[in-house]
């Protein structure tokens, strides 16, 4: 369907930062991570208005990673950026690291909410937006939750309320990788049709090579893509991508006890790419 | 109550623009004050509190101070999830403000009776529980809660419930009151339990069994001196509450009590709703019957349990 463009050197150097920071906690959801890849670095490269030396500006533009399992990713933009020393990555679940397998506000800097449970990032990001609107600042929400994830009645909940509100500070961005932890999207609970399903709800809708950072660039310049609608960008990703050997493997969803042969065929495979 | 509870959120957001009030299907007309006179600050949402919750933790990340409110059981039980992630691990300033805590919806059944209520938000790190006795101590609770700094649940009572709390007793958050002092037994009450243990102990007093009674508008932090002391001068302590007996008042001040005194401490009885769903209609008051909540009720558990003589057990109502 798309012609992906191949991997250049920066998302393959992020892609290292993940497995590295896999390889410090000995465990990680990377196939996850890998899949919003070029939607986190695109986001902070292109996108979102922040300061890294100071995460709590009010008037920055907020990114809620809902899918919080995908966090090994954001882990990394957000140390590319500055919000915290690369060694940390390195501390990834260790007992007294500020890095868990889950993302907590409290603890790093530039993470917007703690999630893990899912169904629950676009909600907070409806306050958000709406607290912005209440408060009259110009900053912008972002929330990226998984395919599976939006599985959650929650989600569909906090879409309902967007569209009412006509949130179009608001945009919501779906890895949609096709592979939840058990198998296919298809086969566990089927998505499809999921733009009419976004547009019914009120939502402006677009869909992109998820890993295509010049469709990204291209779509997220047009946000709001209707002016008094909230906007919603499908993404159509590869979980694992980047590292032929874990792509499109439901088995590699969330992977513990992992080799000193495993990794460095992971970091192989990412140069290789 | 909840008249004035809403009145008083109407009162604080005129003065303070970070109040802001969500409701999820109120009855019509609910907040009309607000909804007109500060629309912006103003939203009724439907009929889905996972998303109420989630909203107004994203406000309050932002230095909103949101008032949630609606039926306690979909508070509760519906939204867990998103009370226990979304506000209490972010220890976010939202109230949630709960319709017919205990069994005010008795004609309505289990779907609407909220006895577990106090329990499963008490075991929520961050958050604050109280029960007010009636509306007089509502109008105090609800602004001393803008001082609270992570959330707070507030447990509504029917409305029209008897007036017991004044201003000679003073409000503040986590402070009991202790309404009727002395004696060799203690009553430790939160809601509108206290005013019928006040009944019950001035029944007893006739009798020449003379009764403290502690109220516990705040459920949590629990305030462990004024428990203590009471229960230092009594052979006896009574927790009556309009709740499961699993988790609400009861079981904190049996905690607090086994943890403190061994083999040598008062006897303790927890008055409340056994390990049931509730399986008759009728009215508030009738519930309160059915397990032997009301004043006489009370007061013969008192006697009871005088005339028996098994320290430190648990005796269940």
């Amino acid at each position: 369907m798309y012609q992906t463009p191949a991997l250049d050197q920066r998302s393959k150097d992020l892609r290292h930062d993940c497995v590295a920071a896999m390889e410090g906690g000995g465990r990680g959801h990377l196939p996850s991570a890998l899949s919003l890849m070029e939607i986190l670095r695109v986001l902070y490269d292109d996108v979102l208005s922040f300061r890294s030396d100071q995460p709590d500006w009010l008037e920055r533009d907020r990114c809620i990673l809902s899918k919080g399992h995908g966090c090994l990713g954001l882990y990394a933009v957000l140390a590319d950026k500055g919000y915290f020393p690369k060694a940390e990555l390195l501390t990834y679940c260790k007992r007294d690291s500020i890095l868990g397998g889950h993302p907590e506000r409290d603890k790093v800097p530039g993470v917007e909410a703690s999630t893990g449970a899912l169904g629950h990032g676009l909600g907070i990001g409806v306050g958000m937006a709406l607290a912005a609107r209440i408060q009259k600042r110009d900053s912008r929400v972002f929330v990226v939750t998984g395919d599976g994830e939006i599985n959650e009645g929650s989600v569909w909940e906090s879409a309902m309320c967007a569209g009412k509100h006509g949130l179009d500070n608001l945009t919501v961005l779906v890895d949609y990788n096709k592979l939840q932890s058990y198998g296919s999207t298809y086969d566990v609970q089927d998505l499809e049709p999921l733009a009419d399903k976004w547009q019914a709800f009120g939502f402006a809708v677009d869909s992109v090579d998820g890993h295509d950072v010049a469709d990204l660039q291209q779509s997220l310049k047009r946000l709001p893509y209707t002016a008094g609608k909230p906007s919603v960008v499908i993404c159509h990703t590869v979980k694992g991508k980047g590292i032929a050997h874990i792509e499109h493997q439901a088995g590699w969803h969330h992977k513990s006890k992992i080799s000193a042969e495993e990794i460095d065929a992971l970091y192989k495979a990412v140069e290789a790419a | 109550m909840r008249r004035t509870a809403l009145d008083m959120v109407y009162e604080l957001a005129k003065e303070d623009d970070r109040v802001v009030f969500i409701g999820s299907d109120l009855g019509a007309g609910t907040m009309d004050n607000f909804r007109e006179e500060m629309p912006d600050r103003f939203f009724m949402e439907g009929i889905n509190e996972a998303n109420i919750i989630g909203m107004a933790a994203g406000m309050a990340m932002d230095g909103l101070i949101p008032f949630v409110n609606t039926i306690a059981t979909f508070l509760t039980r519906r939204c867990y999830e998103q009370v226990a992630v979304d506000l209490c691990l972010h220890n976010l300033p939202v109230k949630l403000i709960a319709n017919g805590g205990g069994m005010v919806y008795a004609p309505l059944g289990p779907t609407h009776i909220a006895l577990e209520d106090m329990a499963i938000m008490r075991a929520l790190p961050n958050m604050s529980v109280f029960a007010p006795s009636d509306k007089e101590e509502m109008r105090k609770l609800v602004p001393a809660t803008m001082e609270v700094r992570g959330p707070s649940y507030i447990r509504l009572a029917k409305g029209g419930d008897e007036v017991i709390s004044n201003d000679h007793d003073g409000f503040e958050i986590g402070r009991a009151i202790e309404y009727r002092d002395g004696g060799d037994v203690a009553f430790i009450t939160t809601g509108i339990l206290t005013n019928r243990a006040m009944a019950a102990a001035d029944e007893l007093k006739a009798e020449g069994i003379n009764v403290s009674v502690l109220h516990m508008h705040t459920v949590k932090p629990l305030d462990e001196g004024a428990i203590m002391k009471a229960a230092r001068r009594a052979s006896l302590v009574v927790v009556a509450e309009e709740h499961s007996r699993i988790g609400g008042l009861g079981s904190a001040v049996t905690d607090l009590l086994a943890g403190s005194f061994g083999a040598g401490g008062p006897q303790i009885l927890t008055l409340g709703v056994p390990d049931v769903f509730t399986d008759k209609y009728g009215s508030q008051d009738d519930l309160l019957e059915i397990y032997g909540l009301q004043p006489q009720q009370l007061a013969q558990s008192v006697r009871d349990a005088v005339s028996s003589s098994s320290p430190i057990t648990a005796v269940g109502g």
